[in-house]
C-alpha cells in the first residue's frame, strides 16, 4: 500500500507586502445629519466616528478588491504568477454565486490559483490570515493573495440611525510567502453561535441589524483572553508589541482594549475608525497601511491584530509588518 | 449581601468612574439617560461593573428595565 507523502513546507510565513482601497465619496457626520435624525455630537461621543467613505455604483467588490490586492502585491515585489492561493474575505456579497475570489485572482493576473470567499463577518481578514498562513506553512501553496473588501452600505437600512452611521466600504489587502523566521503567529480564533443573532441579515431582509449592547459587552468582555491567547501562542508579551490593530468597530471597544491589555503610549494604536468607518472584514488591512504611511509603524514592528463579529466570530495573531 | 446604603454608594463610585457622575446627583429617582447623561454603551459598562462588584448577573434584556438609579438598586437587592 502506498503512503501519501506531504511536502516538507515552511517553517514560517511572513507579510510581504499590503495594500488598501478607500472608496472616493468622503461622507462626513454633518453630511448624515441632513439625511436621517442624527448629529456629529451624538456619532462621535458613541462611537467615535468623524467620517466615513461610501463606494459609488462604479467601486464594486471585485474593483475594490482588485485595487487593494493589486497593491499589496506591487508591494510584495513579487510577480502575480508566483501566487497560487487568493482568499477574498467579506460578509456583503449580494449575489453569493459565484464567490468573487477567482474573478479577483484572474483580474490581478494570477493564473489559477486555490480560490474562495471566506464569510466570517467582521473577522473575516484574520481568518483568512490564519489559513493563508498555514496553507503556507504545510506546504500546500507558495505565496497567497489575501483581501477584506466589503460594501456594508449595500447591507445598511439608512433608516436605521443605530447602524447607518457606523457602517462603511472599503478594501485591504495582505500578500503572504514562505520565510525562514515566522511572521505571522498561531492565529487564536473561536466563535459564539450562541449570538448567531446578534448581526445579522435575517430571512427575507437584505439589512444588517445588529444587538449593540450586546456586542459592545461581548467584545469588551470575552475578547480580551483572545488578545492574550494570540500573544502567548506567538510566545510574546504585551511588552513585546509595537502596534495594536484591532477591527475598527468602535472607538469605545478599541480604547477599552488598549487599557485592559495595560497598552502606553509607546504601543501604535489604529484608530482608523475615525476615518473610516466600520468596514468589516477590511477593517484591519485599512488600519495597517493607513499607521504605515503615517509612519506611526514601520517595517519590522511587531502588531497585535484582532477580528471580531458576525457569527459571532473571533481570530487574532501576531504579526511582523512588511 | 450588601445594604440598601452600601449599594447605593457603591453604584454612585461605578457612575462616577465610568460616566463622570458626581456622586451626590446619583440619587434613586434619577433617570440614568435623561438625568444623568449616560448613554446605552455606558450602561453597559454600568452592568459590567456592577456584575463584578456586587456578583450578580444582569442580562442584556434585563439592562433595557433599568431605567433609573433605583431601579439598579432594587435590581441588585433583589439578585445578589
Amino acid at each position: 500500500m502506498s503512503t501519501i507523502q506531504l511536502p516538507s513546507g515552511a517553517p514560517g510565513a511572513r507579510i510581504l507586502g499590503l495594500g488598501s482601497y478607500r472608496p472616493r465619496r468622503r461622507v462626513t457626520n454633518d453630511d448624515l445629519a441632513q439625511v436621517m435624525d442624527t448629529n456629529d455630537e451624538w456619532i462621535q461621543s458613541r462611537v467615535g466616528i468623524a467620517e466615513r467613505r461610501w463606494a459609488g455604483e462604479d467601486e464594486t467588490l471585485v474593483e475594490m478588491a482588485v485595487a487593494a490586492g493589486g497593491k499589496a502585491i506591487a508591494a510584495s515585489g513579487l510577480a502575480p504568477d508566483e501566487i497560487d492561493l487568493v482568499i477574498v474575505a467579506s460578509a456583503s456579497l449580494r449575489a453569493p454565486i459565484p464567490g468573487i475570489g477567482p474573478q479577483v485572482a484572474h483580474r490581478l493576473g494570477v493564473p489559477r490559483p486555490g480560490s474562495f470567499d471566506l464569510n466570517a463577518g467582521c473577522a473575516g481578514f484574520c481568518y483568512a490570515l490564519g489559513v493563508a498562513n498555514d496553507n503556507i506553512r504545510s506546504g500546500s501553496s507558495r505565496n497567497a493573495l489575501v483581501v477584506g473588501v466589503e460594501r456594508l452600505t449595500d447591507v445598511t437600512n439608512l433608516e436605521d440611525r443605530t447602524t447607518a452611521v457606523i457602517f462603511a466600504d472599503g478594501a485591504g489587502a495582505a500578500v503572504v510567502g514562505a520565510s525562514d523566521e515566522p511572521g505571522i503567529g498561531p492565529v487564536a480564533w473561536g466563535s459564539d453561535g450562541d449570538q448567531y443573532n446578534a448581526i445579522e441579515i435575517a430571512a427575507g431582509s437584505s439589512t444588517m441589524t445588529m444587538a449593540g449592547q450586546a456586542v459592545y459587552r461581548w467584545a469588551t468582555t470575552k475578547l480580551t483572553a483572545t488578545l492574550e491567547e494570540a500573544m502567548e501562542k506567538a510566545g510574546v508579551g504585551p511588552g513585546d508589541i509595537d502596534v495594536f490593530a484591532p477591527h475598527q468597530a468602535n472607538l469605545r471597544i478599541v480604547e477599552s482594549m488598549t487599557k485592559r491589555l495595560g497598552f502606553g503610549d509607546d504601543v501604535a494604536v489604529a484608530r482608523d475608525i475615525v476615518v473610516s468607518g466600520n468596514t468589516s472584514a477590511a477593517s484591519i488591512p485599512l488600519a495597517l497601511t493607513a499607521l504605515m504611511e503615517s509612519g506611526e509603524a514601520k517595517s519590522g514592528d511587531l502588531a497585535l491584530v484582532l477580528g471580531y463579529g458576525a457569527g459571532l466570530t473571533f481570530a487574532g495573531q501576531v504579526l511582523v509588518l512588511p | 449581601m450588601s445594604s440598601t446604603q452600601e449599594i447605593q454608594s457603591g453604584l454612585a463610585e461605578i457612575l462616577e468612574e465610568v460616566a463622570g457622575v458626581t456622586p451626590a446627583d446619583a440619587t434613586p429617582e434619577k433617570s440614568f439617560t435623561d438625568d444623568l447623561d449616560v448613554d446605552s454603551l455606558s450602561m453597559v459598562e454600568i452592568a459590567t461593573a456592577v456584575e463584578d462588584k456586587f456578583g450578580v448577573a444582569i442580562p442584556d434584556d434585563e439592562l433595557g428595565n433599568i431605567k433609573t438609579v433605583g431601579d439598579a438598586i432594587s435590581f441588585i437587592e433583589k439578585n445578589q
